[in-house]
């Protein structure tokens, strides 16, 4: 065996900054993560089961109502499609913080940041990571949803995956601020990391207009990039009409978001590096 | 041991780590005080201290993990606390206190570091570690189901995946039963002796201690209280073993020199 053909960047001249050194390390955590998933079908298997418990109650209500309710009528599978959106969100949102739990969990903290691990690659492999879980979590329940309700989320075509990415980033900023949440408080702060992002659900419309809030809940809710999103998709279904005045509303309010989440996740992992709490994540 | 052959000869001119006036405080408690040593190249050095005395906590600074409250900290001539991740692949750690994901096999953990410190060939080098450390037949088992010894042995093996030319180790054969712990002792000496590689170990363990360091920092409530080769601290305390050069330390016994004047 050849040694240097073996050995790390670690013992060449520019250890570790190379742009393959940073693809292998976020690629090494998506597979510390994959090699979970395959160890535990049941970790998969709760990654789907809200979702479509969800699609599944939100779907029969969808169509009690469509029978009493013309304005949910004129759009099949309006409750369905805005279940499923918000399925996205939730399990973006969960995709990352769920990562991060599993290496408190683990104990593992120490091994990974003594490894050239940059927190900014982590950080890349968590949005990716919670990429792959939402993906998981609601493509099923989308595909059951066509022979249960004769409902495709597909049918919205391209404005889909516009919302799809919107909520995302909405997930990545939420993750990131209950990540550093985490890091900061250790596993005292998990109830806050699984029930926080439920604040959202009754402001930002997912399945009523934003119209039917008190005003002082409204002008919240514009301040919250899902908002957007569920506007625009009712816009789709009911007026056949992609707005991308809130697209583009929505996205730049997620960046602020994002930047905001990222400065809190840095402060956090540098409060705990200065507290020592990277060596006590566990219990 | 093929796989023991250094990468590359490390160049280190002066001391692989420098440590000047290292505070760590938490509050009202000081749990490293203004501690300055350093460390040559190609050896192994020992904190050596009991419970408390801030062993972990200097380890935990030397790798980045903890920022100290004062000092500075420099391991091959960088700064570790701004230039931290220009050192992190050059170096390696193992402690019992931190835990290997236990629902990964062991082939899946030493995968997954390997990919953190790049390596371009991480079957092979898994496989030379899983022979060296005779764990090859556990390369498929669940981490969490391997004994406190296996466990041991494996988060060394880890330690070790990038060859590292400092390794840092805090308590390495704790958990372990004699023969493998001798074991253990016998593979550092030879790593250190082979790859020029220094090693840092934090232990209370006396009798790794005098057979492994050739220089002992003595510790206590957080200071370095003496400092020599273990035959020099014995023969300096007029003491038969190490351990009884620790007791009269840690029981605030006066240092023969001072009690004859």
């Amino acid at each position: 065996m050849s040694d240097a053909a073996n050995s790390p960047d670690a013992a060449a001249h520019a250890p570790g900054f190379a742009l393959s050194d940073r693809m292998s390390r976020i690629g090494a955590m998506l597979l510390r993560h994959f090699y979970v998933m395959r160890s535990s079908w049941i970790r998969v298997f709760d990654l789907m089961y809200w979702p479509l418990l969800q699609m599944v109650v939100w779907g029969f209500i969808n169509t009690f109502l469509a029978t009493q309710s013309s304005w949910v009528l004129r759009a099949g599978g309006l409750l369905i499609g805005a279940v499923l959106l918000w399925d996205v969100l939730v399990r973006g949102q969960f995709g990352m913080t769920l990562s991060l739990l599993e290496e408190m969990w683990s104990r593992n903290f120490a091994n990974l940041f003594v490894a050239p691990l940059r927190p900014a690659e982590y950080g890349v492999a968590l949005m990716g990571l919670s990429v792959i879980r939402s993906l998981i979590g609601v493509v099923p329940s989308a595909l059951l949803a066509i022979p249960l309700f004769h409902y495709s989320i597909f049918a919205m075509g391209l404005p889909l995956v516009a919302f799809y990415a919107v909520l995302m980033m909405t997930g990545w900023a939420a993750g990131l601020l209950i990540s550093g949440m985490l890091i900061r408080f250790g596993l005292a702060a998990e109830s806050f990391a699984w029930a926080s992002i439920f604040l959202l659900a009754p402001t930002c419309g997912v399945y009523y207009p934003v119209a039917t809030l008190p005003g002082w809940l409204q002008t919240i809710a514009w301040f919250l990039p899902p908002t957007y999103v569920f506007e625009g998709m009712r816009s789709v279904m009911l007026q056949h009409v992609f707005r991308t005045d809130l697209l583009v509303t929505g996205v730049a309010l997620n960046l602020v978001y994002i930047a905001l989440g990222l400065a809190v996740f840095l402060i956090a992992f540098n409060r705990a590096r200065a507290r020592g709490q990277l060596l006590q994540t566990g219990e | 041991m093929p796989s023991m052959q250094p990468a590359a000869a490390p160049v280190i001119d002066g001391p692989v780590i420098d440590v000047r006036g290292l505070t760590k405080r938490y509050q009202n408690v000081t749990a490293v005080d203004d501690l300055s040593f350093a460390v040559p190249g190609g050896q192994i050095t020992a904190l050596l201290g009991g419970n408390g005395a801030g062993k972990t906590t200097t380890l935990s600074m030397l790798l980045g993990l903890l920022i100290p409250t004062a000092g500075r900290i420099q391991i091959f001539g960088e700064d570790m606390l701004r230039h931290r991740y220009r050192v992190l692949p050059r170096l390696n750690f193992s402690s019992p206190y931190v835990d290997l994901p236990h629902r990964l096999t062991v082939r899946e953990n030493l995968n997954v570091f390997a990919r953190l410190y790049s390596l371009r060939r991480p079957a092979e080098r898994i496989r030379e570690l899983a022979d060296e450390f005779d764990f090859a037949p556990l390369l498929g088992r669940k981490t969490g189901a391997l004994s406190s010894g296996q466990k041991t042995r494996v988060a060394l093996a880890k330690a070790l995946l990038n060859r590292p030319e400092l390794l840092l180790l805090d308590e390495p054969t704790a958990s372990l039963d004699p023969d493998t712990a001798d074991w253990v002792r016998s593979y550092l000496e030879r790593y250190a002796r082979e790859t020029n590689a220094s090693i840092l170990l934090a232990s209370h363990n006396m009798a790794e201690v005098e057979r492994l360091a050739a220089d002992v920092l003595m510790m206590k409530a957080g200071r370095i209280v003496d400092r020599g080769a273990p035959a020099e601290l014995i023969a300096r305390y007029g003491r038969r073993t190490l351990e009884d050069v620790f007791l009269d330390i840690a029981r605030d016994r006066r240092h023969p020199a001072e009690a004859a004047q």
